[in-house]
């Protein structure tokens, strides 16, 4: 299988008034958001304000309560996005390779399969721990196996659900490379859901702050790449995200502080 | 110390205990501090075991009580584990069936053996009964809670993957189930042998207990010894079988790996 140009591409997606509640509580209130096609997108917010929830639409593990969300020409979203955890998720029970094998149809050639799950393995720097089983693994090697397990499907659209949350601060790091590499590499589409501003403005092209169930700032993140940390023009813009973030806090300050 | 355990092979430190025991046993026999009509001496018992083998009594019986033990518990076992099965799968079936199986778990089976008698006489099925409804219970019971606690988040993942109702219990629910399955098997060989024995010494015309009972009747102490040590080493074996599946398919856990 070639994959031709228009194959490796992204999808964009769009969502067209998305609204979400649980019961009474309304975590999506009429969202509107279009990513074009290949774009690197974080989404920030304060813990519980709707992000997760909105990755969670975007790649179909739950439905909108109102609205809807569009994939560019695709009818179906099952083959062409994934979406990356928090936690690792690998089946203890299978090895490495068989765990990176679940990203694919399972229908597929068996020889190929294997191959492709290599290869995927290779791509994220595991190409040599493919028989062992993933207790011995360490937290960031199992976090690349959940990656190479994403990636070798060869999705359009990734989701990543805060996955480096988990990691000390140096794998952290890492990973934010290596998955900064592989989406240079491939070309799709990529939403990221972090609490780190400073992972969000190194990754994105883009950032949304997400409050009160909305969209609440958009910025474009044009910093050229491969960038640098302690850049100083992107820790401008992290320090007006954190502003943003923390400016209701400010004003709640004071009269908290004279109680 | 470490001389002593360097003499005895691997996994034989466990037997050595048994020996001392049955050392001492002899020696009080001989110095004649423990009279035959109490307990005779091993040798004693080893050349009544010689003395039925040679008569064929003792294989037979052997066979005859290795036969019930194994389709009691195939049917016993097979039926918990599928309505383990079903109830931790379906929540109608649970909902329909779940009930009256705790309610009849309370009582002990062993307390229908009166009535067991006058359904089935002192035949093959009155055996078979008892043993399939003592395994029945460990073995629901320890599936039903082995698919209830499958981790959630494995479950979303794999329909995140796109794996279907059968993929998904085959590669995430019923590996996740088998270590509690195992221990469920493993109880239930217990109460195999143990309710075997009860039903042989009541009620049989073949069998170890049954031999036992008829030695009783001559008082033929040896030979009662001797259905005793039988009995132990059956159970023994069964549940080194169990281990050594359990060993084989549990490799993934990191409790069997061996570094």
């Amino acid at each position: 299988m070639i994959a031709t140009d228009k194959d490796r591409a992204g999808r964009g997606v769009t969502a067209y008034g998305v609204g979400r509640s649980f019961g009474s509580k309304t975590v999506l209130d009429h969202l509107d958001l279009h990513v074009p096609a290949g774009q690197f997108v974080a989404i920030v917010g304060r813990s519980g304000c709707g992000k997760s929830t909105l990755l969670r639409l975007v790649v179909g593990l739950d439905k909108p309560s109102a609205g809807r969300i569009v994939l560019d020409d695709a009818a179906d979203i099952g083959t062409t996005t994934r979406i990356m955890f928090q936690e690792p998720r690998l089946l203890p029970w299978a090895r490495v390779l068989a765990n990176v094998a679940v990203g694919l149809d399972p229908r597929g050639d068996a020889d190929q399969r294997r191959a492709l799950a290599q290869q995927a393995l290779h791509e994220v720097g595991l190409g040599d721990r493919a028989g062992d089983w993933p207790a011995v693994l360490s937290g960031g090697q199992k976090q690349r196996v959940a990656l190479a397990r994403a990636l070798v499907s060869r999705p359009r659209l990734l989701a990543f659900d805060e996955p480096l949350g988990a990691l000390d601060a140096l794998t952290r790091i890492e990973m934010q490379r290596l998955i900064e590499t592989v989406w240079r590499d491939q070309g799709f589409t990529a939403i990221l859901v972090t609490h780190d501003v400073a992972e969000a403005v190194a990754l994105a092209d883009r950032v949304l702050v997400i409050e009160d169930g909305r969209i609440a700032l958009d910025l474009d993140v044009d910093a050229p790449r491969p960038r640098r940390h302690g850049d100083p023009h992107l820790a401008a813009l992290e320090g007006r995200i954190l502003d943003h973030l923390l400016g209701d806090d400010d004003a709640a300050a004071p009269s908290s502080r004279a109680a | 110390m470490s001389r002593i355990a360097g003499l005895v092979p691997r996994n034989g430190a466990g037997w050595i205990l048994p020996l001392a025991l049955v050392v001492v046993w002899e020696a009080a026999s001989r110095l004649g501090g423990l009279p035959a009509t109490v307990l005779p001496a091993p040798s004693d018992v080893l050349a009544a075991a010689w003395r039925l083998l040679r008569s064929g009594e003792l294989t037979a019986n052997i066979g005859v009580s290795g036969l019930r033990a194994i389709s009691g518990f195939v049917v016993g076992g097979g039926i918990g584990l599928a309505l383990g099965l079903a109830n931790g799968l379906s929540s109608l079936s649970e909902k329909l069936t779940d009930t009256t199986l705790q309610m009849v778990r309370n009582v002990p089976h062993l307390a229908l053996i009166p009535l067991v008698i006058l359904w089935f006489g002192i035949e093959e099925q009155a055996k078979l009964f008892l043993v399939a409804l003592g395994v029945f219970f460990p073995m629901y019971i320890n599936t039903l809670l082995g698919i209830r606690s499958v981790d959630p988040q494995l479950v979303e993942m794999g329909r995140a993957y796109g794996m279907g109702r059968w993929a998904l219990f085959r590669h995430v629910i019923l590996p996740a189930a088998l270590p509690s399955v195992f221990v469920g098997l493993r109880y239930g060989l217990g109460i195999m042998w143990l309710t075997l024995i009860v039903a042989e010494t009541i009620s049989a015309s073949s069998g170890i207990g049954y031999m036992a009972m008829q030695a009783r009747e001559f008082l033929q102490v040896d030979v009662v010894v001797l259905s005793i040590v039988i009995y132990a080493l059956l159970g023994k074996l069964a549940d080194s079988v169990a281990r050594q599946l359990e060993r084989l398919s549990l490799q993934w856990h990191p409790a069997f790996q061996t570094a």
